[in-house]
């Protein structure tokens, strides 16, 4: 089973409608319990990240998360689910995240962009280009640069590069997608993306 | 690159699409959850649900509407229509809206937009502005004294520069006297996530979108725009996103009717040089 983490926040029906027409086994779950049971983990949404490590300390899901992403079972986050996997975000001030993955969470800015590109509106919203860097289970059948639905104002800045599996680009280029050990993260949802967005799901669900 | 939306609107009314001529005489064009699978099929980047049910017993029928919907189609959903209290927003995104379009409740209390997106996060808040020429600030008609003693700041003045926008609200019936440029500026700092601009000179005039109208707020805003109203001909959509520097073009008869497939749409958007996902 895969459980898709409810903690008050989210699009968590698209999410689990996604996994439901891949033919995946899915529950949306606010129990510890679940998710320690369950066979991959699902940590989606979005919103603000302050709320979110706000909800989850109070659902106390915190612990549960970590023991799970430990723990070596298959654990996919979504856009939000990605952003907190991290250290600390610049959003309303430095607010800690779950600190599992080094690095940074910081605001596009508006100025400065590419050349040739007109100033950045943000947030970041609509589809845009993933660039594939490294061979990833999830994006098998995924062509390099298939565009992928985005809707975010924060990116994530790994200290270690090599974590990267895509990137894109929007005034510069971003991580959209971090990968290691069993930990899969996309800023893009891949439950809003159309048939290559099922593909992934379908690609993660078969990893449990 | 991020690409240019291309977006059909869907006016659903008691559960049903309908498309407005100049918000009056609707024509019926069909079940919306069908019409939603179909333009997935075709490659639409986004759909846009317009709620114009009139009598309050059949509000529920459009999350009934949505809810269908999100369990047929992944792509992003907006819905707008009679959204006014923070309830109504919690049960649009739980049906499966992504985002949720707020227009007379917005004017009516500014407030509500920075409650809602403090709330549900900015991505989701979509604020739907309703804009009509003025042609000059004595000529703009806003009537309501208590909202202009609270804001007068947004009021159209004389001193505006021509040509000057005024807000509307109540699907377009109600004009408030207030200067569409510094009230989508207004809604942004509190913290809006998008901008749906309606030209409601040419709504259903298939004339072409308003694009000094377009260019105005998209100069003034950092948020993401989107265009609407006057949609006729392909060459209208580029000049939408050319013209008037729109991020996203929103349509509906041309689409409705297959006038124009999106895919064809988007190629000819592509030909011109506007980035789309094709």
């Amino acid at each position: 089973m895969i459980a898709i983490v409810d903690y008050g926040m989210g699009n968590l029906r698209s999410v689990l409608k996604a996994f439901e027409t891949v033919g995946a086994d899915a529950r949306v779950t606010s129990k510890s319990s679940d998710i320690l049971n369950a066979g991959a983990v699902v940590l989606p949404g979005v919103g603000a990240f302050r709320d979110c490590m706000k909800n989850l300390d109070r659902l106390n899901l915190i612990d549960s998360v970590k023991k799970s992403v430990a723990g070596g079972k298959p654990f996919l986050g979504i856009c939000l689910g990605l952003q907190v996997l991290f250290g600390q975000s610049e959003e309303f001030g430095a607010v800690e995240g779950l600190n599992l993955v080094p690095g940074k969470v910081l605001r596009f800015s508006p100025e400065n962009p590419l050349a040739g590109e007109p100033n950045l509106k943000v947030p970041h919203m609509g589809w845009n280009q993933v660039k594939i860097q490294k061979t990833s289970p999830l994006f098998e059948d995924v062509p390099d640069e298939s565009y992928f639905y985005f809707v975010h104002s924060y990116y994530v800045r790994p200290d270690d590069p090599k974590i990267a599996v895509a990137t894109t680009s929007y005034g510069k280029e971003f991580v959209s997608g971090i990968e290691y050990d069993n930990v899969h993260a996309f800023q893009f949802h891949p439950e809003k993306s159309q048939k290559l967005g099922l593909q992934m799901l379908r690609a993660f669900s078969r990893l449990n | 690159m991020l690409a240019n939306r291309v977006i059909p609107c869907l006016d659903v009314k008691d559960g049903r699409v309908v498309k407005g001529v100049n918000f009056v005489n609707l024509r019926d064009a069909g079940d919306p959850v069908e019409i939603a699978e179909a333009y997935d099929r075709e490659g639409a980047d986004e759909l846009t649900f317009l709620d114009i049910t009139a009598s309050h017993e059949n509000r529920k029928t459009i999350l009934d509407v949505v809810a269908k919907t999100a369990e047929k189609v992944f792509m992003p959903l907006t819905v707008g229509g009679g959204v006014r209290v923070l309830e109504d927003i919690r049960n649009l995104l739980k049906a499966g809206a992504d985002k949720v379009a707020i227009n007379t409740a917005a004017v009516g209390r500014p407030e509500f937009v920075r409650e809602a997106a403090e709330r549900f996060g900015s991505q989701c808040i979509v604020v739907a502005v309703d804009a009509k020429q003025a042609q000059d600030a004595a000529a703009a008609t806003g009537v309501d004294l208590e909202w202009r003693d609270r804001h007068p700041e947004q009021f159209i003045s004389l001193e505006d520069d021509l040509p000057v926008w005024e807000v509307y609200t109540h699907g377009g019936r109600k004009p408030m006297g207030i200067h569409v440029v510094r009230w989508a500026q207004l809604m942004e700092s509190y913290g809006a996530g998008e901008i749906l601009l309606t030209s409601m000179d040419r709504d259903g005039t298939k004339q072409g979108y308003d694009n000094r109208l377009n260019r105005a707020i998209a100069d003034a805003v950092g948020i993401p725009l989107v265009a609407s109203g006057g949609a006729g001909t392909l060459k209208h959509l580029y000049e939408a996103i050319d013209e008037g520097r729109a991020n996203a073009v929103l349509a509906a008869s041309i689409f409705h009717f297959k006038e124009f497939t999106i895919r064809e749409t988007k190629e000819y958007l592509r030909s011109r040089g506007a980035p789309v996902r094709l």
